[in-house]
């Protein structure tokens, strides 16, 4: 099952396209990163998916179908907005039945126990809670209608070091208690980088590269050689971002060969996801390379049998 | 090593503790599942973990990590792969093997060796970390040709140099 797909699906503001021509179709069971810079499109897609917009060309479902914004997707879905919005005269009480009043699901003992646990009073206004608590508070209100989806834009921009550690587990926790997915953006690599299995690289309104992490890294090299063969080699080769000095080049190739064979006096080295992120992202015009694409090998099998 | 399974032979530890924890290090550039691989077989040779003990639980492991899940139940699986553990449906994932240990004697031979091996190097103008960027260089072949067990030949190689 696919949490979210989409064909063709594009966003217009005014003139300007937030979004175009996105097709991407995201694997339940994982947690699944948008990355890019600013701008690039991913708040858009995520809401989109979340039905709080709708599109200008394309269509876009989640959760195996479930058209974006249908009772039935919203049901399954949970979205914890960028700047995590609450009322901040409200207590964390107010806040749990607000949400429980305003959706079909909401379990209210979960929510208590969580917090609870967490040692978020109950009485406690929300604008008085730390940030760090904030946004649990945040997560634990999405947790309790019980998604299927967990979708999260930009959840860790506002939060300490400690704070986006224990924000992570939970969600990780989460994830292994229930069986959630987590699709969620952010614009810093590094903190992707032990937790995202499913990449989505996003750049100037478009997908770029998308794929299981393990997948991505294992079809790519960065090749380090002479620099004065380098553009004869890269001749050969998919290069995704080439750079270097005088006497030595480095080449992120996209490699279709299983086996690392390179040529004579080249040595190839295994590539990290933010080395891999930072060079498609350094490189837009990267974008027409075709990532795994699920679908169609979904089709394939099912042809086949 | 009892026949006799009674309760006393239980460490006295709460069900489903596991001996050991994990621990992450950001900086190595291995991948995490790896980290978690390495850091068993480790505490296998090591003695901290044994035949029958088990291993931390996944939601454990996410919850003091803060690691994909995923990433956990493929390092287990692994381990799984190589015969070291298993899983039990329900309780997790437990250790099943000891780890293949080599003989003292023939331990301290080869060490002998590449004592010798060394001194050669260092007499060649060789200094530390040129020794390490060869010998780490040459073990990688060695293990390629060999048909890619190179990650566990690494991480016994290191566990060993420093034994």
């Amino acid at each position: 099952m696919n949490v979210i797909e989409s064909a063709g699906l594009g966003k217009r503001y005014h003139s300007t396209w937030a979004l175009r021509e996105c097709s991407v179709a995201i694997p339940a069971g994982h947690v699944a990163a948008l990355v890019g810079p600013n701008g690039a499109g991913k708040t858009t897609l995520l809401n989109l998916a979340a039905g709080l917009t709708a599109p200008s060309a394309g269509g876009v479902t989640v959760l195996g179908g479930r058209p974006a914004g249908s009772p039935a997707a919203l049901d399954g879905i949970a979205f914890v907005a960028q700047d995590m919005p609450m009322y901040k005269n409200l207590s964390a009480r107010d806040m749990l039945h607000l949400t429980r009043n305003l959706n079909r699901r909401f379990d209210q003992r979960y929510a208590e126990t969580r917090l609870g646990e967490l040692g978020i009073p109950l009485k406690r206004k929300a604008g008085k809670l730390s940030g760090g608590q904030q946004a649990q508070l945040a997560l634990t209100l999405a947790l309790a209608r019980r998604p299927r989806l967990l979708v999260l834009d930009e959840p860790m921009a506002m939060l300490d070091p400690i704070a986006r550690h224990d924000f992570m587990a939970s969600v990780m926790t989460a994830m292994v208690a229930d069986g959630v997915s987590v699709v969620l953006s952010s614009h810093v690599l590094a903190e992707l980088e032990r937790v995202a299995d499913y990449l989505i690289l996003m750049s100037r309104g478009r997908v770029q590269l998308a794929g299981d992490v393990d997948d991505l890294l294992a079809s790519h090299r960065m090749l380090t050689g002479p620099a004065a063969e380098a553009d004869r080699y890269a001749q050969r080769l998919s290069v995704v971002h080439a750079r270097g000095g005088e006497t030595q080049a480095h080449l992120l190739v996209r490699t279709t060969t299983a086996d690392g064979t390179v040529a004579p006096g080249w040595e190839a080295h295994p590539v990290g996801l933010e080395e891999l992120a930072l060079a498609y992202l350094r490189e837009p015009a990267a974008a027409a390379l075709p990532g795994p694409e699920r679908r169609r090998n979904t089709s394939r099998t099912e042809v086949s049998r | 090593m009892t026949i006799d399974k009674g309760i006393s032979e239980e460490p006295r530890r709460p069900a489903g503790a596991s001996p050991i924890e994990f621990r992450l290090d950001p900086a190595s550039g291995v991948p995490t599942y790896l980290q978690l691989v390495h850091q068993v077989e480790h505490a296998l040779r090591l003695g901290y973990l044994k035949p029958g003990d088990q291993l931390p639980k996944v939601r454990d492991v996410v919850a003091a990590l803060a690691i994909n899940p995923n990433t956990v139940l493929k390092a287990y699986k692994d381990l799984e792969t190589k015969g070291l553990a298993a899983g039990r449906p329900g309780q997790g994932t437990f250790v099943q093997a000891a780890l293949s240990q080599v003989a003292l004697p023939e331990l301290a031979g080869l060490r002998k060796g590449l004592l010798g091996w060394l001194t050669d190097a260092g007499a060649a103008g060789l200094d530390e970390d040129g020794v390490v960027a060869l010998f780490t260089s040459v073990l990688r072949d060695f293990y390629k040709g060999r048909g890619g067990s190179a990650g566990r030949g690494v991480a016994s190689g290191g566990t060993e140099g420093v034994a």
